[in-house]
């Protein structure tokens, strides 16, 4: 319990000095890098012919978006297809077949990392170098790159500007994900992941038998594939391999490297949401009009660190989060009362599937943190949680806005709030606005669209899944958890996840083509409707605040938030989850 | 687009992680080599991979889907695990038995009595929890300390080492928490059967 609660506590120091330098990146602030960075990015975009200055409307900037995207996963498909030359592949491993190489391109390109492969026997080191590894780089950039524009579209500096896409894309990759990972990969190594070019040892065991060891650059995938929220593992069994997470603080690092981001995100939201209150407060100097605001905008940057709006967010992120945590926790502690009847102590907790390093603890930390920031990593088998226990990532993957992956999360999250802002506007007869602009018709369509694609992808394939004998085909547990594993695998490619109840047989023709399906959609439609909102609220106009205002930036509102996600959650998702954890809860305990 | 494409590649799909190669390959020879341990110029294992282990005079693993990636070569040239079915290549993971599976309390209940049946001194209560559980990735070097505790009589018996000297080696390769704090007690169990092994003058 301890160790849980400063895990979280040390998290909430570091988030900070990160956030601010994410801000300062995504702002376009000066850094103590950028002697270095401004020569590196000026050579790519050289060699790219970027012009960073051009700035973009939301549309072509969505539009940029996805054709890179697309050109992107052309390229890395046609690596997998050809992966069995005799390029850095020590292993002889041969090439990849077409529906699983569809899944895995789309997979990887959508920050969902769902794995049909096992990294052992599926991928040469070249691609997990030059697929793998470069594409948990720039679809976390991508995702960021989106959310940036999103909230440049919110801040509303200018009436059509939300910056360039290639120009953050890179500026993100360079400033904030390799740095970060030279530094974190070489702590990993520290801690005893490999990192090199050698085939599969074979050794002669102690006891005069044979054992093959994996190698590989694990370490530069480990790290990237946590700093970016990706979650695909060098090795099938991912992070709960001792390969690729040997020690409780190898584990801490990966645990930090996927949560720092994405709160740094709420963060630089908030930061640069503030700065368009501190600009028309300094405007109003200027003016010598009204002393009183530009006072009070000055110390509430010096206050909060997160920005205001940001840290009523953060709040609402937070609340969601511990709740989730402390059910998973307890759920894992209680141990399953099926073994307990066969006669095997429960005093550890469920530790089927689990490390012993990490125990009920640091799984279910681990478990609740790779849902919440959708990285989809797994340092236990989620396939063997307790009924509750697993419901838990299958919910925060449903809700999709506990803090999320790299900047998505972020987004959907607004998303909600919109909706909030609307919900409660109509019941206390207040005018829904939210950052100080007008919510109206074309938004409210937008963000409802947005916030039913969600369940409509996970409930409608798992009702296809559950009614086609292709689908039922692979299932492997009996009784109501084949359905938890059904539904669990269409909610973590719908938010983009990627972890798995990996008992799962889904390397068929249906499973990799379905999912493949539902991880784009999940992934492009929210973002380009997310995109459309922001572009259309900055061409609105900022209103005064008027006693009829909805104040955002208060604790009051990151609970109204926590509620409204929640009834939306039960209102679409819980039929469902009664019929698949609930009721195998109730039969494991009965 | 195809220009950002390739160059980001490069970057990050090779530069980076041959970087990374140089560096740690530089500043941690061993880690980035895997950790493998090796004694008078055989490489045994690696440190943080567990193994399975069938003796009496060894502490025994958890139970594991892929057996540890041990194996031995048939007659016929094919390779089998130590259970006699046969080897499919390297891999990782556990069964994925969900807490509701028939098949779960079976094994476990085989496992069980096979355990009783070797370690008569064991009360059935008395078996940790994590002894006889599948680990996630099913290369677990670690066991719990109470897990070791219970082995050791019969690991006395079988080795001809006194209980102290048993006692001693486990403890050496049993490690706290991080500060006390952050983790789990863990002993490794390829690093405690080498030396019980040097002990009994095998290796």
């Amino acid at each position: 319990m301890l160790q849980i609660v400063l895990t979280i506590f040390i998290y909430l120091i570091l988030v900070i000095p990160v956030g601010i330098y994410v801000y300062h990146v995504a702002a376009g602030k000066h850094t103590f890098a950028d002697p270095v960075l401004n020569r590196v990015d000026g050579t790519i975009y050289k060699i790219c012919g970027i012009t960073p200055q051009n700035t973009m409307d939301w549309k072509k900037y969505a539009v940029s978006l996805v054709a890179t995207n697309g050109v992107m996963m052309l390229l890395g498909y046609v690596i997998l297809r050809v992966q069995s030359i005799g390029l850095f592949n020590p292993n002889g491993i041969g090439g990849m077949e077409e529906s699983l190489s569809f899944n895995t391109i789309i997979s990887f390109m959508t920050n969902t990392n769902l794995q049909h492969y096992s990294g052992e026997s599926g991928l040469s080191y070249l691609s997990q170098m030059m697929v793998i590894i470069f594409m948990m780089f720039v679809s976390a950039a991508s995702g960021y790159a989106a959310c940036v524009a999103f909230i440049r579209g919110l801040a509303g500096k200018t009436k059509d500007n939300v910056g360039n896409f290639f120009s953050d894309l890179i500026r993100i990759t360079t400033r904030v994900l390799l740095p970060f990972s030279i530094v974190g990969g070489l702590l990993l190594v520290w801690q005893g992941v490999p990192q090199n070019f050698s085939g599969n040892v074979v050794v002669d065991t102690v006891e005069g038998a044979k054992q093959v060891i994996a190698m590989g650059p694990v370490a530069a995938l480990e790290i990237i594939k946590h700093l970016g929220t990706n979650g695909g593992g060098f090795l099938g069994a991912n992070s709960a391999t001792p390969i690729e997470n040997p020690t409780i603080l190898s584990n801490l690092i990966e645990m930090y490297s996927m949560m720092l981001l994405p709160g740094a995100c709420v963060i630089t939201f908030g930061k640069m949401v503030c700065d368009r209150k501190r600009e028309l407060a300094a405007a109003a100097i200027s003016d010598g009009k009204n002393t009183a605001i530009s006072k009070k905008a000055h110390r509430s940057r010096i206050v909060w660190l997160y920005g205001r709006e940001g840290r009523s967010i953060f709040a609402a992120m937070g609340i969601l989060f511990l709740i989730g945590l402390g059910v998973c926790f307890w759920a894992e502690s209680q141990g399953n009362p099926a073994l307990a009847d066969v006669g095997l102590s429960q005093s550890m907790g469920s530790m089927e599937g689990k490390e012993v390093r990490f125990g009920v603890a640091q799984s279910s930390l681990f478990t609740t943190v790779t849902t919440s920031f959708t990285t989809g990593t797994v340092n236990n088998m989620h396939d063997t949680l307790t009924p509750l226990g697993g419901m838990i990532p299958m919910l925060h993957m449903m809700l999709n806005v506990v803090f999320g992956g790299k900047g998505v999360g972020l987004m959907n999250m607004i998303t909600y709030a919109i909706l909030a802002v609307f919900i409660c506007g109509l019941m206390i007869g207040r005018t829904p606005e939210y950052l100080g602009k007008k919510i109206e018709g074309r938004e409210m369509k937008l963000a409802a669209l947005c916030i039913i694609i969600h369940p409509l992808l996970i409930l409608a394939f798992s009702a296809l899944a559950v009614g086609t004998p292709e689908g039922l085909a692979g299932i492997t547990n009996p009784g109501y958890h084949g359905l938890s594993q059904v539904l669990y695998e269409f909610s973590s490619s719908a938010a983009n996840n990627g972890s798995g109840f990996e008992g799962l047989a889904d390397n068929t023709l249906f499973w990799n083509i379905t999912t493949g399906v539902v991880m784009f959609f999940g992934r492009y439609l929210s973002m380009v409707l997310q995109l459309a909102i922001a572009g259309s609220l900055m061409k609105k106009r900022f209103v005064n605040e008027s006693i009829g205002t909805l104040h955002t930036d208060t604790m009051s509102f990151a609970v109204i938030l926590v509620f409204i996600v929640y009834i939306f959650a039960a209102l679409t998702f819980f039929p469902v989850l009664a019929l698949g954890p609930v009721a195998e809860h109730l039969t494991l305990w009965a | 687009m195809i220009g950002v494409t390739v160059v980001l590649m490069l970057v990050c799909g090779l530069l980076f992680p041959c970087l990374l190669t140089g560096l740690s390959t530089l500043i941690f020879p061993r880690q980035a080599g895997g950790n493998l341990i090796t004694v008078d110029g055989k490489t045994l294992g690696a440190e943080y991979v567990g193994q399975e282990f069938t003796e009496d005079y060894y502490l025994w693993s958890r139970p594991s889907a892929y057996h540890y990636n041990v194996y031995v070569e048939g007659e016929d040239g094919k390779q089998y695990y130590n259970d006699g079915t046969e080897f499919p290549g390297i891999g990782s993971g556990s069964n994925n038995y969900a807490p509701t599976n028939p098949a779960l309390t079976e094994r476990v209940e085989v496992d069980i009595e096979a355990f009783l049946a070797k370690n008569p001194t064991v009360k059935r209560e008395d078996i940790p929890t994590d002894l006889l559980t599948a680990s996630g990735s099913g290369l677990d070097p670690h066991i719990s300390p109470a897990s070791a505790e219970i082995q050791i009589p019969r690991i006395v018996k079988a080795s001809g080492l006194t209980e102290e000297e048993i006692k001693d080696i486990v403890a050496e390769n049993t490690q706290g928490k991080v500060l006390g704090i952050f983790g789990e007690e863990t002993v490794n169990v390829l690093k405690v059967n080498i030396e019980i092994a040097q002990r009994m003058g095998i290796q």
